[in-house]
């Protein structure tokens, strides 16, 4: 299993994905955003950290670059796409996840451990979550407040492309337990096909109990599933 | 000839900004402001021999696929 991480100037979690990916035992390969091709890759992360300095929007600039086109097609095609923190708002801006992230509404960076709810344990990214198991991740983001238009969002539910909520520790959504503002404290989203999704929790920096949480590797594993079966 | 860009968040997009700008203001005691909407102003410069309606079709373009998130953005242009 061959993970292609994808680098932007100013990415900065490209070597924790590859190090996810690593302790999972699988091979990674860090692929520069110049790029064209992905190398034959039987996966794609998007990586967080700040592409292009966050420079107009999140994401703007780093959809246009060619990586992204040789992303779009791998997609197109049915390929599983992943993307973090600002791998998710790269994804939102290329229009291959609906959709937006915007200023947190407190204003703040936030960097702490959240609490997830999975709502759908038959996708690509959520297979190997256990039933009921809440998923404890660590978030680092100043622009990860979800939003979509009331319509939109209406047939995001109908579609079932909400995939994680942030919640509290008994698993309830609530204003309290949602870091950034998000409507309907969506932390991930897939899309209608099912081979992309985005998510600003760090699966990628909860891969052992050393780093707090080995609950990102359920998210991991769910991807290397998919690909296996294929 | 420049063109001039005005983006705004949506009226419907929760703007914190704006909502703390709107804070302080008070606190200044402009107390008669009902909201504020924080935006970016981009300002271009075409080359002379640019022909206006040619290229207000292709800024247009531009601002939909790239200069705003038409998801959470408003925008106006205008070439002068």
């Amino acid at each position: 299993m061959q993970f292609a991480v994808l680098q932007f100037p100013a990415s900065n979690c490209d070597q924790d994905c590859v190090y996810a990916a690593q302790a999972l035992g699988h091979s990674a390969r860090l692929l520069w955003h110049k790029s064209n091709s992905l190398a034959g890759a039987d996966a794609v992360i998007v990586p967080g950290g700040f592409s292009y300095g966050d420079y107009l929007r999140c994401g703007a600039i780093a959809r246009f670059s060619p990586i992204m086109q040789a992303v779009a097609e791998f997609a197109a095609q049915g390929g599983s796409v992943l993307g973090i923190c600002n791998g998710f708002q790269i994804l939102c801006e290329a229009g291959l996840l609906p959709g937006a992230l915007i200023r947190n509404r407190s204003l703040q960076f936030r960097c702490e451990m959240v609490h997830l709810k999975t709502l759908r344990h038959d996708t690509r990214f959520t297979s190997e979550i256990p039933a009921n198991q809440l998923l404890r991740l660590p978030i680092a983001h100043g622009e990860g407040c979800y939003y979509a238009s009331p319509e939109e969002l209406a047939q995001l539910r109908a579609r079932g492309q909400i995939l994680w909520q942030y919640c509290d520790a008994q698993g309830q959504p609530s204003d309290d337990s949602n870091p950034n503002g998000s409507v309907e404290s969506i932390a991930g989203v897939i899309n209608e096909a099912g081979n992309v999704a985005g998510l600003m929790p760090h699966p990628d920096r909860a891969v052992e109990p050393l780093l707090g949480s080995a609950d990102g590797r359920w998210v991991l594993e769910s991807l290397v599933r998919a690909v296996q079966r294929n | 000839m420049k063109a001039k860009i005005h983006i705004t968040p949506k009226k419907a997009v929760l703007d914190p900004q704006g909502k703390a700008v709107q804070n302080a203001l008070a606190h200044l005691g402009h107390t008669n402001i009902t909201a504020v909407h924080v935006g970016k102003y981009l300002e271009l410069e075409l080359s002379p021999e640019s022909e206006p309606k040619a290229a207000l079709e292709s800024l247009h373009d531009a601002c939909r696929r790239f200069l705003t998130n038409p998801v959470i953005e408003d925008y106006q242009l205008v070439i002068e």
